[in-house]
Protein backbone atom coordinates (compact mmCIF):
# COMPACT_ATOMS: atom_id res chain seq x y z
CA UNK A 1 0.00 0.00 0.00
CA UNK A 2 1.84 3.20 -0.76
CA UNK A 3 1.25 6.56 0.92
CA UNK A 4 1.79 9.21 -0.87
CA UNK A 5 1.54 12.66 1.22
CA UNK A 6 0.57 15.73 -0.89
CA UNK A 7 1.56 18.36 1.87
CA UNK A 8 4.96 16.47 2.46
CA UNK A 9 5.03 16.04 -1.00
CA UNK A 10 6.47 12.41 -0.42
CA UNK A 11 6.08 9.29 -1.90
CA UNK A 12 6.09 5.90 0.53
CA UNK A 13 6.31 2.16 -0.62
CA UNK A 14 6.67 -0.93 1.02
CA UNK A 15 9.02 -3.42 -0.32
CA UNK A 16 9.00 -7.08 1.00
CA UNK A 17 11.99 -9.78 0.28
CA UNK A 18 10.31 -12.98 0.72
CA UNK A 19 11.84 -16.82 0.14
CA UNK A 20 13.07 -19.77 2.20
CA UNK A 21 14.98 -19.76 5.40
CA UNK A 22 18.41 -19.14 5.01
CA UNK A 23 18.48 -17.68 0.93
CA UNK A 24 19.65 -14.53 1.82
CA UNK A 25 17.07 -11.87 2.17
CA UNK A 26 18.66 -10.26 5.67
CA UNK A 27 22.15 -10.70 3.39
CA UNK A 28 20.47 -8.54 0.81
CA UNK A 29 19.56 -5.54 3.13
CA UNK A 30 23.06 -5.37 5.29
CA UNK A 31 24.20 -5.62 1.32
CA UNK A 32 22.39 -2.44 0.64
CA UNK A 33 22.57 -0.76 4.18
CA UNK A 34 26.94 -1.12 3.51
CA UNK A 35 26.64 0.66 0.76
CA UNK A 36 24.29 3.71 0.58
CA UNK A 37 24.95 6.75 1.95
CA UNK A 38 25.03 7.39 5.40
CA UNK A 39 22.22 10.42 4.81
CA UNK A 40 19.86 8.70 2.55
CA UNK A 41 19.40 5.45 5.36
CA UNK A 42 17.88 5.11 8.47
CA UNK A 43 18.87 2.35 10.96
CA UNK A 44 18.48 -1.15 9.80
CA UNK A 45 16.46 -2.90 12.46
CA UNK A 46 16.90 -6.84 13.00
CA UNK A 47 14.97 -8.78 15.17
CA UNK A 48 16.62 -12.02 15.06
CA UNK A 49 16.88 -14.94 17.29
CA UNK A 50 20.31 -15.08 19.35
CA UNK A 51 22.00 -17.16 16.23
CA UNK A 52 21.24 -14.34 14.11
CA UNK A 53 18.09 -16.17 12.26
CA UNK A 54 15.40 -13.53 11.56
CA UNK A 55 13.07 -14.20 14.60
CA UNK A 56 10.21 -11.09 12.58
CA UNK A 57 11.27 -8.99 10.22
CA UNK A 58 14.25 -6.73 9.05
CA UNK A 59 13.57 -3.38 8.60
CA UNK A 60 15.78 -0.64 6.62
CA UNK A 61 14.12 2.37 5.01
CA UNK A 62 15.70 4.43 2.51
CA UNK A 63 15.13 8.10 0.94
CA UNK A 64 17.27 8.28 -1.90
CA UNK A 65 15.85 11.26 -3.28
CA UNK A 66 13.57 12.96 -4.98
CA UNK A 67 10.90 12.05 -8.20
CA UNK A 68 8.97 14.64 -9.83
CA UNK A 69 9.93 16.98 -6.44
CA UNK A 70 8.39 14.46 -4.55
CA UNK A 71 10.54 12.88 -1.37
CA UNK A 72 10.94 8.82 -2.50
CA UNK A 73 11.07 6.94 0.50
CA UNK A 74 11.25 2.80 0.78
CA UNK A 75 10.97 1.00 3.50
CA UNK A 76 12.41 -2.53 2.74
CA UNK A 77 11.57 -5.16 4.83
CA UNK A 78 12.41 -9.12 5.80
CA UNK A 79 10.20 -11.89 6.62
CA UNK A 80 11.85 -14.86 8.43
CA UNK A 81 12.39 -17.73 6.28
CA UNK A 82 11.75 -20.51 8.67
CA UNK A 83 9.16 -22.93 8.13
CA UNK A 84 7.36 -22.40 11.68
CA UNK A 85 7.53 -18.62 11.64
CA UNK A 86 4.72 -18.45 8.96
CA UNK A 87 2.04 -16.47 10.77
CA UNK A 88 4.89 -13.61 11.10
CA UNK A 89 5.43 -14.03 7.31
CA UNK A 90 1.67 -13.12 6.69
CA UNK A 91 1.84 -10.26 8.84
CA UNK A 92 4.74 -8.20 7.04
CA UNK A 93 3.03 -8.41 3.73
CA UNK A 94 0.57 -6.20 4.91
CA UNK A 95 0.22 -3.26 2.87
CA UNK A 96 3.19 -4.16 0.31
CA UNK A 97 3.21 -2.40 -2.80
CA UNK A 98 6.23 -4.91 -4.55
CA UNK A 99 8.01 -7.82 -3.35
CA UNK A 100 11.08 -9.60 -4.45
CA UNK A 101 11.10 -13.63 -3.89
CA UNK A 102 14.82 -14.69 -3.21
CA UNK A 103 15.26 -17.97 -4.71
CA UNK A 104 18.20 -19.92 -2.65
CA UNK A 105 20.16 -22.10 -6.19
CA UNK A 106 21.23 -24.54 -4.34
CA UNK A 107 19.95 -28.08 -5.95
CA UNK A 108 18.50 -29.72 -2.46
CA UNK A 109 16.93 -26.45 -1.67
CA UNK A 110 14.41 -26.46 -5.31
CA UNK A 111 11.82 -27.78 -3.08
CA UNK A 112 11.66 -25.47 -0.30
CA UNK A 113 11.78 -22.33 -2.96
CA UNK A 114 8.71 -23.41 -4.65
CA UNK A 115 6.73 -23.52 -1.39
CA UNK A 116 8.15 -20.90 -0.13
CA UNK A 117 6.70 -19.24 -3.97
CA UNK A 118 3.47 -21.36 -2.83
CA UNK A 119 3.22 -19.81 0.55
CA UNK A 120 3.74 -16.39 -0.59
CA UNK A 121 0.76 -16.37 -3.03
CA UNK A 122 -1.29 -17.88 -0.02
CA UNK A 123 -0.54 -15.10 2.28
CA UNK A 124 -0.75 -12.47 -0.20
CA UNK A 125 -4.09 -13.30 -0.95
CA UNK A 126 -4.98 -13.81 2.86
CA UNK A 127 -3.60 -10.11 2.83
CA UNK A 128 -6.32 -8.81 0.31
CA UNK A 129 -3.10 -8.38 -2.24
CA UNK A 130 -3.68 -10.48 -5.86
CA UNK A 131 -0.29 -12.07 -6.30
CA UNK A 132 -0.99 -12.34 -9.93
CA UNK A 133 -0.67 -8.54 -9.87
CA UNK A 134 1.49 -6.92 -6.91
CA UNK A 135 4.81 -5.99 -8.25
CA UNK A 136 7.10 -9.26 -8.46
CA UNK A 137 10.80 -9.78 -9.24
CA UNK A 138 13.08 -12.98 -8.13
CA UNK A 139 16.63 -12.90 -7.23
CA UNK A 140 18.34 -16.60 -7.82
CA UNK A 141 20.87 -16.09 -5.34
CA UNK A 142 24.26 -17.83 -4.61
CA UNK A 143 25.02 -18.23 -8.14
CA UNK A 144 28.78 -18.84 -6.57
CA UNK A 145 28.27 -22.44 -5.30
CA UNK A 146 28.99 -25.15 -7.33
CA UNK A 147 25.96 -27.52 -6.96
CA UNK A 148 23.11 -24.90 -8.27
CA UNK A 149 20.17 -25.52 -10.37
CA UNK A 150 20.47 -24.34 -14.03
CA UNK A 151 18.78 -21.03 -14.58
CA UNK A 152 16.10 -22.25 -16.80
CA UNK A 153 14.92 -24.84 -14.71
CA UNK A 154 14.60 -22.08 -11.73
CA UNK A 155 12.62 -20.18 -14.11
CA UNK A 156 10.31 -23.13 -15.31
CA UNK A 157 9.75 -23.47 -11.77
CA UNK A 158 9.35 -20.51 -10.38
CA UNK A 159 8.81 -17.82 -13.10
CA UNK A 160 6.15 -19.37 -15.40
CA UNK A 161 5.34 -15.99 -16.38
CA UNK A 162 8.60 -14.44 -17.11
CA UNK A 163 8.49 -11.88 -14.48
CA UNK A 164 12.20 -9.60 -13.70
CA UNK A 165 14.90 -11.65 -12.58
CA UNK A 166 18.43 -11.82 -11.82
CA UNK A 167 21.14 -13.66 -10.93
CA UNK A 168 23.22 -13.19 -7.48
CA UNK A 169 25.49 -13.53 -4.99
CA UNK A 170 24.54 -11.42 -1.83
CA UNK A 171 26.93 -11.94 0.38
CA UNK A 172 29.29 -10.46 -2.52
CA UNK A 173 26.89 -7.77 -3.26
CA UNK A 174 26.48 -9.30 -7.01
CA UNK A 175 22.95 -8.27 -8.33
CA UNK A 176 21.62 -6.75 -5.03
CA UNK A 177 21.38 -3.12 -6.43
CA UNK A 178 20.12 -4.43 -10.23
CA UNK A 179 17.54 -6.47 -8.22
CA UNK A 180 16.34 -3.32 -5.88
CA UNK A 181 16.29 -1.08 -9.00
CA UNK A 182 13.78 -3.48 -11.35
CA UNK A 183 11.58 -3.89 -8.18
CA UNK A 184 11.55 -0.27 -7.73
CA UNK A 185 10.73 0.17 -11.03
CA UNK A 186 7.89 -1.77 -11.37
CA UNK A 187 6.43 -0.22 -8.16
CA UNK A 188 6.55 3.05 -9.66
CA UNK A 189 5.19 2.03 -12.46
CA UNK A 190 2.77 0.52 -10.58
CA UNK A 191 2.06 3.76 -8.50
CA UNK A 192 1.88 5.96 -11.47
CA UNK A 193 -1.37 4.03 -12.89
CA UNK A 194 -3.62 4.51 -9.59
CA UNK A 195 -2.38 8.53 -9.35
CA UNK B 1 -9.53 -9.87 4.08
CA UNK B 2 -9.66 -6.91 2.84
CA UNK B 3 -7.04 -5.08 0.38
CA UNK B 4 -5.54 -1.84 2.00
CA UNK B 5 -6.41 1.08 -0.18
CA UNK B 6 -3.52 3.33 -0.86
CA UNK B 7 -3.44 6.09 1.13
CA UNK B 8 -3.54 9.99 -0.14
CA UNK B 9 -3.51 12.71 1.61
CA UNK B 10 -3.32 16.42 0.84
CA UNK B 11 -2.86 18.98 2.77
CA UNK B 12 -6.38 20.10 3.93
CA UNK B 13 -6.20 16.14 5.26
CA UNK B 14 -2.91 16.80 7.09
CA UNK B 15 -4.35 20.28 8.62
CA UNK B 16 -6.78 18.04 10.10
CA UNK B 17 -5.39 15.76 11.43
CA UNK B 18 -2.34 17.65 13.09
CA UNK B 19 -5.06 19.54 14.85
CA UNK B 20 -6.20 16.48 16.03
CA UNK B 21 -3.43 15.03 17.06
CA UNK B 22 -2.20 18.39 19.00
CA UNK B 23 -5.12 18.62 20.90
CA UNK B 24 -4.98 14.90 21.55
CA UNK B 25 -1.28 15.40 22.79
CA UNK B 26 -2.30 18.14 25.09
CA UNK B 27 -5.14 16.67 26.68
CA UNK B 28 -3.60 13.31 27.44
CA UNK B 29 -0.54 15.30 28.92
CA UNK B 30 1.87 13.22 26.63
CA UNK B 31 5.38 13.57 25.61
CA UNK B 32 4.49 12.67 21.92
CA UNK B 33 1.82 11.12 19.45
CA UNK B 34 2.61 9.44 16.50
CA UNK B 35 0.17 8.29 13.97
CA UNK B 36 1.18 5.12 11.44
CA UNK B 37 -0.40 3.29 8.92
CA UNK B 38 -0.70 -0.54 9.68
CA UNK B 39 1.67 -1.21 7.11
CA UNK B 40 3.96 0.73 9.07
CA UNK B 41 4.59 4.32 7.47
CA UNK B 42 4.57 7.40 9.83
CA UNK B 43 1.45 9.55 8.76
CA UNK B 44 1.80 12.28 11.34
CA UNK B 45 3.16 13.11 14.53
CA UNK B 46 2.81 15.23 17.49
CA UNK B 47 4.65 16.72 20.49
CA UNK B 48 8.28 16.43 21.03
CA UNK B 49 9.13 14.49 18.37
CA UNK B 50 12.91 16.12 17.63
CA UNK B 51 15.01 13.11 19.90
CA UNK B 52 12.53 10.40 18.38
CA UNK B 53 14.14 7.95 15.42
CA UNK B 54 10.46 7.86 14.31
CA UNK B 55 10.54 5.84 11.04
CA UNK B 56 12.06 2.44 12.92
CA UNK B 57 9.18 3.57 15.92
CA UNK B 58 6.64 3.46 13.32
CA UNK B 59 7.79 0.14 11.94
CA UNK B 60 8.10 -1.69 14.97
CA UNK B 61 4.97 -0.09 16.20
CA UNK B 62 3.14 -1.56 13.19
CA UNK B 63 4.60 -5.33 14.00
CA UNK B 64 3.37 -5.12 17.37
CA UNK B 65 0.30 -4.75 16.73
CA UNK B 66 0.18 -6.87 14.11
CA UNK B 67 1.25 -9.10 16.58
CA UNK B 68 -0.95 -8.53 19.01
CA UNK B 69 -3.57 -9.10 16.62
CA UNK B 70 -2.85 -12.03 15.19
CA UNK B 71 -2.51 -13.36 19.14
CA UNK B 72 -5.81 -12.52 19.79
CA UNK B 73 -7.10 -14.30 16.95
CA UNK B 74 -5.21 -17.23 17.96
CA UNK B 75 -6.85 -17.20 21.21
CA UNK B 76 -10.55 -16.51 19.95
CA UNK B 77 -10.67 -12.81 20.53
CA UNK B 78 -11.36 -10.34 17.64
CA UNK B 79 -8.23 -8.25 19.02
CA UNK B 80 -6.59 -6.47 21.81
CA UNK B 81 -7.61 -3.02 21.62
CA UNK B 82 -4.40 -1.55 23.03
CA UNK B 83 -0.70 -2.91 23.96
CA UNK B 84 1.03 -0.99 26.78
CA UNK B 85 5.22 -1.03 26.89
CA UNK B 86 5.51 -0.07 30.75
CA UNK B 87 9.53 1.21 30.92
CA UNK B 88 11.63 2.58 33.94
CA UNK B 89 11.01 6.20 32.39
CA UNK B 90 9.23 6.12 29.42
CA UNK B 91 5.97 4.04 28.54
CA UNK B 92 4.21 3.43 25.37
CA UNK B 93 0.46 3.26 24.64
CA UNK B 94 -0.36 1.00 21.04
CA UNK B 95 -3.78 1.39 19.76
CA UNK B 96 -5.68 0.83 16.63
CA UNK B 97 -7.96 3.78 14.53
CA UNK B 98 -10.07 1.25 12.97
CA UNK B 99 -8.13 -1.24 10.53
CA UNK B 100 -6.44 1.75 9.26
CA UNK B 101 -3.87 3.24 11.54
CA UNK B 102 -1.97 3.10 15.04
CA UNK B 103 -2.10 5.56 17.63
CA UNK B 104 1.26 5.77 19.49
CA UNK B 105 1.36 8.02 22.54
CA UNK B 106 4.38 8.40 24.58
CA UNK B 107 4.08 8.98 27.77
CA UNK B 108 6.71 10.05 30.65
CA UNK B 109 6.66 10.79 33.86
CA UNK B 110 4.15 13.60 33.87
CA UNK B 111 1.93 11.64 31.93
CA UNK B 112 -1.12 9.56 33.82
CA UNK B 113 -2.11 6.21 32.17
CA UNK B 114 -5.81 6.42 32.78
CA UNK B 115 -6.14 10.19 31.31
CA UNK B 116 -4.17 8.26 27.91
CA UNK B 117 -6.52 5.76 27.75
CA UNK B 118 -9.52 8.12 28.14
CA UNK B 119 -8.50 10.76 25.75
CA UNK B 120 -7.44 8.04 22.98
CA UNK B 121 -10.39 6.33 23.16
CA UNK B 122 -12.34 9.97 22.26
CA UNK B 123 -10.01 11.14 19.91
CA UNK B 124 -10.16 7.70 18.03
CA UNK B 125 -13.75 8.56 16.68
CA UNK B 126 -12.44 11.69 15.61
CA UNK B 127 -9.80 9.95 13.80
CA UNK B 128 -11.41 7.00 12.40
CA UNK B 129 -14.33 9.43 10.87
CA UNK B 130 -11.40 11.24 9.19
CA UNK B 131 -9.87 7.93 7.85
CA UNK B 132 -13.41 6.72 6.68
CA UNK B 133 -13.45 9.98 4.77
CA UNK B 134 -10.20 9.54 2.93
CA UNK B 135 -10.64 5.85 1.76
CA UNK B 136 -14.33 6.68 0.66
CA UNK B 137 -12.58 9.81 -1.45
CA UNK B 138 -11.08 8.54 -5.14
CA UNK B 139 -7.08 8.78 -5.62
CA UNK B 140 -7.54 11.82 -7.30
CA UNK B 141 -3.85 13.13 -7.88
CA UNK B 142 -3.83 13.11 -11.80
CA UNK B 143 -7.67 12.58 -11.97
CA UNK B 144 -8.55 15.62 -9.96
CA UNK B 145 -7.15 19.67 -11.13
CA UNK B 146 -4.15 19.91 -10.01
CA UNK B 147 -3.63 22.75 -7.84
CA UNK B 148 -0.60 23.77 -5.19
CA UNK B 149 -1.99 21.48 -2.37
CA UNK B 150 -2.75 18.70 -4.80
CA UNK B 151 -0.23 18.64 -7.52
CA UNK B 152 0.10 15.77 -9.82
CA UNK B 153 2.88 13.66 -9.68
CA UNK B 154 3.46 13.09 -13.76
CA UNK B 155 4.97 10.39 -15.70
CA UNK B 156 7.76 8.19 -13.37
CA UNK B 157 9.95 7.26 -15.61
CA UNK B 158 12.79 4.31 -15.23
CA UNK B 159 15.64 6.99 -15.71
CA UNK B 160 13.86 8.82 -12.42
CA UNK B 161 14.49 5.51 -10.32
CA UNK B 162 17.82 4.85 -11.83
CA UNK B 163 18.53 8.30 -10.77
CA UNK B 164 17.48 7.94 -7.68
CA UNK B 165 20.53 5.32 -7.22
CA UNK B 166 23.13 6.97 -8.95
CA UNK B 167 25.97 5.16 -9.50
CA UNK B 168 25.23 2.57 -6.80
Amino acid sequence: MSFINYAAREINCKLVYYGPGLCGKTTNLQHIYKRVDPGAKGKLISLATETERTLFFDFLPLELGTIRGFKTRFHLYTVPGQIFYEASRKLILKGADGVVFVADSQIERVEANIQSLADMRQHLGDQGIDPDKIPLVLQYNKRDLPNVTPIDELQKALNPRNLPWFEAVASQGIGVFETLKAIAKVVMQELQKKT
Amino acid sequence: MRPIADLVIYEEDLSRINACLSALQRKARSAAILLIDTSGQLIASAGATDGLDTTPLASLAAGSIAAAGALAQLLGEKEFSFVFYDGERKRLHLSLIGSRAILLVLLDQNSAVALVRLQVKKFSREMEDIFTELSRRPNSGAEGKSSPSKPAIGEITDDDVENLFGKG
